[in-house]
């Protein structure tokens, strides 16, 4: 209990110091010993309470009730005066809809409510506290680098970098408190937290685009938002008041389908989906570490939390598999976008909308198999993401461009830096690593389930248009080029503190995986399904003899040095330089420069875009239609 | 399950099987065309003057790509032939295949950089497919475990007929055949020289040419399991098949890639529907 209140307030501590204090190595001070502190709490929590099971705390919820109800209205408030000021009119009527159903659900019934219980902890909270608590600090402790980096990039924009920290502490804090929070009403106060401090992040610099881009995000996660509230009044109304996560997962499928639909709804707009990921690709404007906060360890997996949560009730109801498969068709849209871009930080971005459709995908589907894989997906996606940004954040700061065409030969220019994306970009897609181990388990369990084929045939070609732009983009990382200038030097310690411990993470969490498969993922299924599954013995002793063969192969260019003669590559017999320019006609010396496949014609943004926007509204129809018919027998 | 008669036998035997059938394969090529062609033992003497000449490589990391996917192969193929997982041996296959298309790539060379872009673009058309073959695999016989799939009483192929249609259609791109030897050919011309492997040479092409002789055991091996209910069958389906390739390799040929990835993933799309639909309605799956 003490740890969890520690988790949700402690980083609120900090962030009202990031506003108190203005100087730089005090504000440096104070972030790095926060990250160690919500780190090494969450470690704590890990150890002592990874055995127990799930354990429910009641809390003196009445005041605090109020407090949250009172804070939600002046975030409205807030948002209702920027939507005026800006003549934003469908964030003005979002909102002004939301705190109608809000004000009338406290005024009418908030005083019904009993819920026993208000927080809670069981071993899906705690990877979702450890990725929070690792990744999200260390995020933040490269926030400390990149920002100074920032301001010194841009000095037309306003420095308002202790507002930036505050927004970054409140956001892990209301983190925290989704996933330990079993009281809705709780889960909703956090949940619409990370909505305005996602809209904050993303409109930080205050440029138009952003500003623009920062709305755009606003206004789908409103609607998310009255999902959500609207769920809370159904619940309210026509279910008997039921409040607590506990209390809904126990009752009938059939009771409260239409709820955890809308609450599915929510989590569909906020882990990006399709037809709602055009603001999280939209949120590349802000800076990195914001891009990174909300990819890997925010936000978006508190979309994907709610439904993995909820998933026992989406478990073999026809809602559930419309649900799996606007996941797997964002899945697969989402990966067929991301070989058309050029842009690193947007190919990030749809990346992840595409594994956060796998993740829904194995939540509609529902059973212990396919959660376990979106457990694993949650895990090592937040790591490889998380350090994939950091790293394309720390590049875009020395050679001036996100676009992987300027990446060429990177590993020339910045070995180190080369590597770790090398090894962020193994980890998503390439066995022995994560991402991988994940998308197997996926199969494994889509393939058990009903329907399941046509989950397994959607996955087995968004897998191969992920295999397409991974490796491309590591291609063009590997190159050797002549080009010997080191940009690697002056780079900040806490950049690189955050990046070499997240690609140790990346590397170490595949060795430790059924460790922590047993002793967190395994009991969970237990307690929620009944059932476990695993990867066997076998395949566990040959995914590790595969890590260590690629661990000990770099060698093998030590073992015969120098015996091998460099020649240039074969450039068709022209006459070459060191560069790689040769002498063309009337003796031009000419640029030789190679580049990527795009295949524009194929996987265009604009065009999968569209389409995927087509078929997942009308999905998302279709999943509220056959839940309200479920409900209407009832 | 691990068995490891399997796999010594593998990574002794494959080389010389593998050699042997580019061997044979060059002689009834050339026999199609019209020729006499050369000795059944030429790829060994090929091989073997490789490994003779001058060590010289474009930059010195490429041999460790190399190495990493001669090793990777040989790796999948022990997994393959112990009797292991067959989706991991799916996966290490990839794994193997991107060691290769980074060398390419390293290299910076335009012919070898247009081979690589070519590669990914064939991995990407039948990687699916390949995944379906195990799925289809697994529905049937309830396990992905190869030496379960391979003790399976009945043919497989009865039960996976559009599968198996579908892998021979991409087998053409793994053997790297015409009309899909779109990032290197085994003939002598090609419009980007040799593609994938134009930057490499003497020993480390010599090792390339070896582990895609492995490379043919391993797949050759996943057109064996349809048939695996009765070995003699098995063996003479797997002659049959690769003679089918021979001839659509002589009377075809090269495509643009865009075709390849097209057609390949319409008829991945189309025979695995079709036949995980059928499977599934029968009650099979």
């Amino acid at each position: 209990m003490q740890l969890l209140l520690f988790l949700i307030l402690g980083p609120l501590i900090t962030a009202f110091f990031m506003l108190l204090v203005r100087k730089e190595p005090e504000r440096n001070w104070i972030v790095k010993l926060s990250a160690l502190g919500i780190g090494a709490v969450t470690v704590i929590l890990l150890i002592s309470m990874f055995d127990k099971g799930t354990l429910y705390y009641s809390f003196a919820a009445e005041s605090t009730g109020l407090l949250m109800f009172f804070i939600e209205m002046v975030i409205a408030v807030y948002i209702l005066y920027l939507g005026i000021t800006y003549r934003n009119y469908l964030i003005t009527g979002l909102i002004l809809l939301q705190s109608a159903l809000m004000i009338y659900f406290e005024a009418a019934y908030a005083h019904t409510i009993d819920v026993s219980y208000t927080l809670f902890i069981d071993q899906f909270s705690i990877i979702m506290a450890l990725i929070i608590g690792i990744i999200g600090s260390l995020i933040c402790v490269y926030a400390l680098g990149y920002m100074k980096d920032f301001h010194a990039h841009h000095k037309e924009l306003q420095d308002r970098r202790n507002v930036f920290f505050f927004i970054m502490f409140v956001f892990l804090s209301a983190m925290f408190g989704l996933v330990f929070s079993n009281n809705l009403l709780w889960v909703y106060f956090f949940w619409e937290i990370t909505t305005l401090c996602s809209f904050l992040l993303i409109g930080y610099t205050k440029t138009e685009e952003a500003t623009n881009n920062a709305f755009a995000a606003l206004w789908m996660n409103l609607l998310g938002g009255i999902g959500f509230a609207v769920a809370i009044l159904y619940l309210a109304t026509q279910v008997g008041g039921i409040m607590g996560l506990e209390e809904i997962l126990a009752s009938g499928k059939a009771m409260v389908l239409i709820p955890v639909v809308l609450m599915g709804f929510a989590g569909l707009t906020k882990a990006a989906q399709l037809p709602f990921s055009s603001w999280l690709v939209g949120a590349m404007v802000a800076p990195t570490p914001v891009s990174a906060l909300l990819h890997s360890s925010t936000m978006v997996k508190a979309g994907v939390y709610i439904i993995v949560r909820l998933a026992p009730i989406f478990q073999a109801t026809f809602s559930g598999y419309v649900l799996a498969f606007i996941g797997a068709l964002t899945f697969l849209l989402a990966s067929g976008i991301a070989i058309s871009q050029s842009n690193a930080k947007r190919v990030l971005a749809y990346s992840t909308i595409a594994n956060l459709g796998l993740i829904v995908a194995c939540a509609g589907i529902g059973t212990y198999e396919a959660i376990w894989a979106a457990i694993l997906l949650i895990i090592f996606h937040a790591i490889s993401k998380s350090l994939l940004f950091l790293a394309v954040g720390t590049v875009e700061h020395r050679i001036q461009s996100r676009d992987i065409e300027d990446m060429n030969g990177l590993i020339v220019r910045m070995p180190k830096i080369a590597a770790m994306m090398v090894i962020g970009i193994a980890g998503m897609f390439l066995a022995p690593f994560g991402m991988l181990i994940s998308k197997w388990a996926a199969i494994q369990a889509f393939i058990d389930a009903p329907f399941g084929f046509i989950f397994v045939i959607m996955l087995a070609f968004g897998s191969a248009l992920t295999l397409f732009f991974w490796a491309k983009w590591m291609g063009r990382l590997l190159v050797v080029t002549h080009l010997k200038e080191n940009l690697e030097k002056n780079i900040n310690p806490d950049i690189w503190t955050a990046l070499v411990i997240l690609s140790g993470l990346t590397a170490i969490t595949c060795f430790i995986f059924p460790l922590i498969s047993y002793s967190l993922i395994e009991p969970f299924l237990l307690a929620n399904y009944g059932n476990v599954t695993r990867l066997s013995q076998d395949n566990i002793i040959i995914m590790i003899m595969m890590l260590f063969l690629i661990v000990i192969l770099p060698a093998s260019i030590l073992l015969s040095p120098r015996k091998y003669r460099q020649l240039k590559p074969y450039m068709g017999g022209m006459t070459t330089h060191a560069d790689m320019s040769y002498t063309g006609a009337i003796d031009l010396k000419r640029e030789m420069k190679l580049s990527n496949y795009y295949m524009n014609s194929w996987f265009g943004e604009i065009k999968l875009h569209t389409l995927g926007i087509y078929l997942c509204t009308g999905l998302i129809g279709i999943m509220f239609l056959t839940a309200a018919y479920v409900g209407a027998i009832i | 399950m691990i068995s490891v008669i399997g796999v010594i036998a593998f990574i002794l035997l494959s080389p010389v099987i593998g050699g042997l059938i580019a061997g044979i394969d060059r002689k009834i090529t050339a026999h199609m065309q019209g020729r006499v062609g050369p000795s059944i033992f030429q790829s060994f003497y090929d091989v073997g003057k490789l490994f003779e000449k001058e060590k010289t490589v474009a930059n010195d990391i490429q041999r460790f790509y190399v190495i990493s996917y001669f090793a990777f192969m040989i790796f999948t193929g022990a997994i393959f032939f112990a009797g292991g997982d067959i989706l991991l041996v799916v996966f290490a296959l990839t794994l193997a295949q991107i060691f290769l298309v980074l060398g390419a790539y390293s290299a910076n060379s335009p012919y070898s950089h247009i081979g690589a872009e070519r590669e990914l673009i064939q991995i990407m058309a039948y990687e699916p497919m390949v995944i379906l073959v195990a799925v289809g695999m697994y529905v049937v016989t309830k396990s992905f475990n190869i030496g379960t799939i391979a003790s399976y009483p009945q043919p497989l192929v009865l039960f996976l007929p559009g599968i198996f249609l579908g892998f021979i259609y991409i087998l053409t791109i793994k053997l790297r055949k015409s009309p899909f030897d779109i990032s290197t050919s085994h003939h002598a011309h090609q419009e980007i020289v040799k593609g994938v492997t134009t930057e490499f040479s003497g020993p480390t092409l010599g090792l390339i040419e070896v582990t895609h002789w492995y490379e043919t055991v391993i797949i050759l091996g996943f057109v064996y399991l349809f048939f695996a209910f009765n070995t003699l069958i098995a063996i003479i389906a797997v002659v049959l098949v690769y003679l089918l390739e021979l001839l659509i390799d002589n009377a075809s040929a090269r495509v643009k890639w865009q075709f390849v990835m097209k057609s390949s993933w319409a008829i991945a799309a189309i025979v695995a529907m079709v036949n995980l639909a059928v499977l599934y309605y029968l009650g099979v799956g």
